[in-house]
């Protein structure tokens, strides 16, 4: 049972900063489309997706296993290039990962042979970047993500979130202005996920960069999240964005809000049906 | 910060104390098997004229090293083993990034690949000699030609191994294909690499031993066939044991350092 007083704490979160998310175009996908194989076999992944990040918002994007949201994040980041469609990153046409993003993958991505302060500096350091500014920039990011004590350990002497807060840190140093997380809590247990959750807030805060998060976890998207796209089962498609309403000085308190279960309800309402149909499918 | 004080995880001490036991079985079943030898030998049951004793074979081997009776052959087989080994490793790794690259050659060769060692190595002897005439060049080519597969096998299957997040994660910094190889596949695959390189250096040591034998006119492996053919047994047994006790303290050293990498490197 919650107590009145963490209710409290968070409607009262609510009310004294409301929601000022600037809307300045920042990521633009137009009519984007995923299709995989040739003529006579094609697989349509994903779209057409029409869908504007904008300036420094908090976008999560749901939806039912395999209907695309990977694929969207890999549309996105230039990793992979639409079928159909163009996706835009601050004016300009994505071919190739662009400047100024930075992605978090589900799997661990920190390398095993360097430690937690070589990895993190790994990026900086091939970019040929001054030393004063790579241990700068190194240890704001040990400190901020509480890698401090690990700086000299190596991945397989830490846990599984320890590791995803490595690769976080190296997206983080290189100061990325979009960053794009693939259900990065996806493989940690639910505690360390609500926790990383509020650090995620932190940095989204702290480096006005503007997120997208890829979840199944309904409420991830629903706590994290200035808007919320539900997408269909394949081809994914958005069916739905929800604004949260949430102050941008946020943290995982917000749960103990009405609002999150409204939010949340809505989201499985939307969610529901599409979930329904892929099971249908893999059933029949 | 909850769970940064269970970070920091080294091997369990249990899992640890479980090697340990391993290694002293091992160790002990060694050291019976000799002992067995030893007393079959110094009982009689088995005859001189047919096999000296463990210990004799070991005092044998040291006066050898100490007179340095054998030291020109021991430099040739080893120089020999070094440069086979150099060339399997180097020539197995660029087949392996070949075939890993050109996806098409490779399931047409890998089938050949797989029945590879059906075929008796050896048989190509008169063609080298042929090719690179008497000396250490045909004994360190069969050498190659036993140990390559085991090379190119270890590269695609260190490189088929990297994991896919590996693969995006060079991308998304936006590494340049070089850098990408060199600094994160290839570190990415040594574990693997390593397992090639150590099975590269057995192939060499059968390779040139037994080549040796039938090929050249010095070398451990001639020095063995010479002493066998004169009933030079004390010769013939102490080389043996040079080569079993050579082969044994490289496989501990590379065992070693594998082991070191692969706790680094496990994910």
């Amino acid at each position: 049972m919650k107590s009145e007083h963490t209710v409290l704490a968070a409607e009262a979160l609510l009310q004294d900063s409301p929601a000022t998310t600037p809307r300045v175009p920042h990521a633009v996908l137009q009519g984007v489309t995923r299709k995989f194989g040739k003529a006579g076999s094609v697989f349509h992944a994903l779209g057409p997706i029409d869908l504007t990040l904008y300036q420094g918002e908090f976008f999560s994007v749901v939806g039912p296993s395999g209907c695309g949201k990977s694929t969207l994040l890999d549309t996105l980041s230039g990793l992979a290039s639409p079928s159909d469609g163009t996706v835009q990153f601050e004016n300009r046409e994505v071919k190739g990962v662009p400047d100024g993003v930075g992605v978090v993958f589900q799997e661990d991505a920190s390398f095993p042979w360097l430690n937690v302060r070589d990895n993190i500096s790994f990026t900086l350091r091939m970019r040929g970047m001054e030393g004063a500014e790579i241990k700068r920039r190194v240890d704001y990011a040990l400190a901020f993500m509480g890698l401090k004590d690990f700086a000299t350990a190596y991945p397989a002497q830490l846990s599984g979130g320890m590791r995803q807060r490595v690769c976080i840190a190296r997206t983080l140093v290189q100061q990325p202005r979009l960053i794009l997380l693939d259900e990065p809590f996806g493989a940690l247990d639910q505690q360390t996920r609500l926790l990383m959750g509020d650090e995620l807030l932190r940095l989204w805060r702290e480096t006005g960069a503007t997120v997208l998060l890829i979840t199944h976890a309904l409420d991830e998207a629903a706590m994290l999240s200035d808007r919320v796209g539900v997408m269909s089962s394949r081809p994914g498609l958005f069916i739905d964005i929800v604004e949260t309403g949430w102050p941008r000085d946020r943290d995982s308190r917000v749960v103990s809000t009405p609002r999150f279960g409204e939010v949340n309800a809505r989201l499985w309402e939307r969610l529901r049906v599409e979930s329904l149909k892929v099971m249908g499918a893999s059933h029949g | 910060m909850a769970e940064a004080s269970s970070a920091h995880t080294a091997a369990s001490p249990a899992r640890r104390s479980a090697h340990q036991l391993d290694g002293l079985v091992r160790i002990a079943v060694v050291i019976v098997l000799i002992g067995l030898v030893e007393l079959l030998c110094r009982s009689g049951l088995i005859q001189p004229t047919t096999m000296i004793a463990p210990s004799a074979m070991a005092r044998h081997a040291w006066e050898i090293l100490r007179e340095g009776k054998f030291d020109k052959d021991i430099a040739i087989s080893l120089a020999n083993i070094g440069a086979a080994t150099v060339l399997a490793v180097i020539l197995g790794f660029i087949c392996g990034l070949l075939l890993h690259a050109l996806p098409g050659l490779r399931s047409a060769i890998e089938p050949l690949l797989a029945s590879y060692y059906a075929v008796p190595t050896f048989i190509f002897y008169p063609v080298f000699i042929v090719l690179f005439g008497v000396g250490s060049a045909p004994i360190i080519a069969i050498a190659v030609l036993l140990a390559i597969v085991t090379m190119i096998t270890a590269t695609l299957n260190g490189l088929d191994r990297i994991p896919r997040a590996l693969h995006k994660t060079a991308r998304v910094l936006r590494l340049t294909p070089w850098q990408s190889a060199v600094l994160v596949k290839l570190p990415a695959a040594l574990p693997y690499l390593f397992t090639g390189v150590k099975l590269v250096v057995a192939y060499a040591f059968i390779g040139v031993i037994a080549s040796e034998f039938i090929l050249s006119g010095s070398g451990i492996g001639y020095a063995i066939g010479y002493a066998y053919n004169n009933f030079e047994n004390n010769d013939m047994y102490a080389l043996m044991f040079l080569v079993l006790a050579s082969v044994t303290l490289v496989n501990l050293l590379l065992n070693a350092l594998d082991r070191r990498l692969q706790a680094r490197l496990r994910r």
